[in-house]
């Protein structure tokens, strides 16, 4: 078990360099120029050579990434000569926009996107198991067609217009909840669990209906699988009871490919639930990242598309090691 | 409700099987009947799809809630499984009639340790802690012979080998000592040397716990190694059925002399092996007649076509002891009373 997580982990850290370094030659040599960015709008060609100096892109490539990586584990200076500036630990650069640490500006926006994901992957983990494994149960009964129906309806369901649909019942037409406030970042915060709750719920349904509808149908069709195999039979066999044979063989084998779901759909949705919070107007990482891809705020995109990759990659070994607890026979190989 | 020494452990009668489906309804057992006293072993043999499997499925209770049709009486200490609710079904399962299957990986639960998976079935029946039933585990391991015992309790099925893990689901089925074991093909998916010690081992414990057993085959070798009497099955129904003696020593019905004639060598996979030329009957339109008829060379000694239009029945009286299901015997028996 050490030996796996140990080999794992040094995986993890081979295709991060990796993902960095790609990363950071398709933003080098892609289509943007970071100095034409930079110097803004009254651009002279002399003032587009400075700023190519203040981002240390007179450098060759290579020492270009190499600093910039320096910068994610201590801080660094960041700027013109003569005119630096200090750029904390963990350094992405300054944001064009606002000339703030990038680091600061995915600070404030992580709350925001962690709020709209806790609740959205409870909710929908919940929903999508309970009723596709009820599904799986009564298999070509009344129960199961409407379930499955409801998840088609589901699934076909864009965001967007979940959203919307959302907006305009609850706050235009019924006014029953507010609008989401920026305000409220956490459940501990002054607006407490209950103002936190129903800030979020929105976004957090709007996910659910999409996420839901694909969690009933994996694990309905896992759940059938299972029901299936020779060990049900077994157990069966044994005289166990229904619940027993649900609860301690069906569900234990039956829901690991939501467990992977799960896992990859975490790491996804923490890089940014792009348009939802646009939808609710919710500042989170998504949203940050729209804003500064329309702003031509190179380092701000970048560091997103680091965060989200990093996200990824981690939700993947995470993953990785729940298999291994679960299933004895990943443990071994 | 009396149980007597001489009232047999088990009795089937007239059970069928019948499967809807989108191909129309399978009628996969067809009029089976079976009788073991306690502490017996009795062989059910026939080829594959004979409904070898749906017998022991419908004996288990396995059946119930399930879209089958089951029909006809499972009599088991006297009382018929087949009206059986699910519910007392269950709480019989495992104590009083327990089942081992064909492929031992796939009927372990791979996520939890065999001692584990021991120990459950133990707990089902019996309220021990987890601790107790893990030591009840433990020894009933070391009784099917699987050394150091305590370690191998805490592996995975995948962990051991095929014929320890068949040695495994013996003990799960034996650890709260049923009165009826059914081992459907328990030694079909071993290699040859291993299937001679699981036999081995099935007849030690079942000397040592007075278990009756329901031996399902299709080699007729391993019938005459470990059964007291043999139940031949084809097309769902039982063809002849006799003491083991007496049964290779005389064969009645055709199918069974078709089946000595052709027996494998020990060893051989019989279940490739189609000993007697042409297929076993559509189990979607059943013939009117003997099921047998359009494989049997001896149709010629039964007169007026009968059988393609009449199907058998089993005599009863002197026949019963070792009954077939052909309509030669009735020609027998019709002759000899003319005598
Ligand atoms: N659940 C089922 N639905 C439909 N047909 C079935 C079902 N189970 C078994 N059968 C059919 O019943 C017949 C007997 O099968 P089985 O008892 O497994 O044969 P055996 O064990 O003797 O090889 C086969 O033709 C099989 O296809
Ligand atoms: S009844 Fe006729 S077809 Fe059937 S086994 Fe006897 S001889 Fe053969
Ligand atoms: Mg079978």
């Amino acid at each position: 078990m050490i030996a796996f997580l140990t080999r794992r982990l040094v995986a993890t850290v081979v295709l991060l360099a990796v993902i960095s370094f790609v990363t950071f030659t398709l933003f080098h040599f892609g289509p943007a120029d970071p100095a034409a960015a930079a110097c803004g709008q009254e651009c002279t060609p002399e003032r587009i050579a400075e700023a190519r100096v203040a981002l240390g892109m007179d450098k060759p490539f290579l020492s270009q990434y190499l600093t910039y990586m320096s910068g994610l584990f201590h801080g660094r200076t960041v700027g013109a000569p003569g005119a630096e500036s200090l750029c904390q630990w963990p350094c992405f650069g300054k944001s064009f926009q606002t000339n703030e640490d990038v680091a600061a500006v995915l600070e404030r926006a992580l709350p925001y996107t962690l709020s709209v994901a806790v609740g959205a992957i409870v909710l929908w983990t919940v929903v999508g198991v309970t009723f596709g494994t009820l599904a799986a149960l009564r298999r070509n009964k009344l129960t199961d067609k409407l379930i499955v129906g409801a998840a088609s309806v589901g699934v076909s369901l864009p965001i967007p217009v979940t959203g919307l649909l959302l907006l305009l019942v609850f706050v235009s037409t019924l006014d029953v909840l507010p609008f989401t406030t920026n305000a409220i970042t956490s459940p501990f915060g002054p607006a407490g669990f209950d103002g936190w709750f129903l800030n979020y719920l929105l976004p957090w349904v709007a996910l659910a209906v999409l996420f839901s509808a694909q969690y009933i149908r994996v694990t309905r069709s896992s759940m059938l699988e299972t029901l299936g195999e020779d060990f049900m039979r077994t157990a069966r066999a044994k005289g166990l009871s229904k619940a027993a044979m649900v609860v301690r063989h069906g569900a234990r084998a039956g829901l690991t490919p939501v467990v992977t779901m799960l896992g990859l759909d975490i790491g996804l949705l923490l890089g940014g639930a792009v348009l939802t919070e646009q939808i609710f107007s919710v500042p989170g990482v998504g949203f940050t990242a729209v804003r500064a891809a329309q702003a031509g705020d190179l380092p701000l995109t970048m560091a997103i598309t680091l965060l989200a990759a990093f996200f990824i990659i981690v939700a993947n070994v995470v993953v990785d090691a729940v298999y291994a607890v679960i299933d004895p026979r990943v443990r071994a190989a | 409700m009396t149980t007597t020494t001489d009232q047999p452990l088990l009795r089937i009668r007239d059970l069928h099987v019948a499967f809807p489906t989108d191909d129309g309804l399978v009628h996969a057992v067809n009029g089976m009947d079976l009788t073991l006293a306690r502490g017996e072993t009795v062989g059910i043999v026939g080829e594959s799809g004979s409904g070898k499997t749906v017998t022991s499925q419908a004996l288990m209770g396995l059946l119930k809630e399930t879209r089958a049709q089951v029909t006809g009486e499972i009599l088991l200490d006297g009382t018929d499984l087949n009206s059986l609710s699910e519910d007392r079904m269950r709480a019989w399962r495992g104590k009083k009639i327990a089942m081992i299957f064909q492929d031992p990986l796939s009927a372990m639960h791979p996520f939890h340790s065999v001692g584990a998976q021991i120990a459950e079935a133990y707990r089902v029946h019996n309220k021990v802690s987890r601790k107790a039933a893990t030591a009840v585990a433990v020894d009933m391991l070391g009784r099917v012979g699987i050394p150091d015992p305590k370690r191998r309790a805490a592996a995975f099925p995948h962990e051991f080998s095929g014929g320890m893990r068949q040695r495994a689901m013996i003990a799960m089925a034996l650890v709260c000592e049923p009165e009826l074991l059914i081992a459907d093909e328990p030694t079909t998916a071993l290699d040859v040397t291993v299937q001679a010690q699981i036999l081995d081992l099935l007849g030690e414990l079942q000397q040592e716990t007075g278990t009756a057993v329901v031996l399902v085959t299709h080699d007729l070798g391993v019938v005459a190694e470990v059964c007291h009497h043999v139940a031949v099955m084809y097309g769902g129904q039982c063809v002849e059925r006799g003491s083991v003696r007496e049964l290779f020593r005389d064969p009645r019905h055709p199918y069974t002399q078709g089946l000595l004639a052709s027996m494998p060598t020990l060893g051989d996979d019989g279940e490739r092996l189609r000993p007697i030329p042409g297929f076993p009957p559509s189990l979607t339109a059943l013939p009117a007649g003997c099921l047998f008829a359009d494989r049997c060379p001896q149709t010629h000694r039964v007169p007026d076509g009968r059988c393609h239009s009449e199907r058998p029945a089993f005599l009863t009286g002197d026949a019963a002891d070792h009954p077939s299901r052909c309509h030669q015997e009735t020609l027998a028996t019709a002759e000899e009373a003319a005598r």
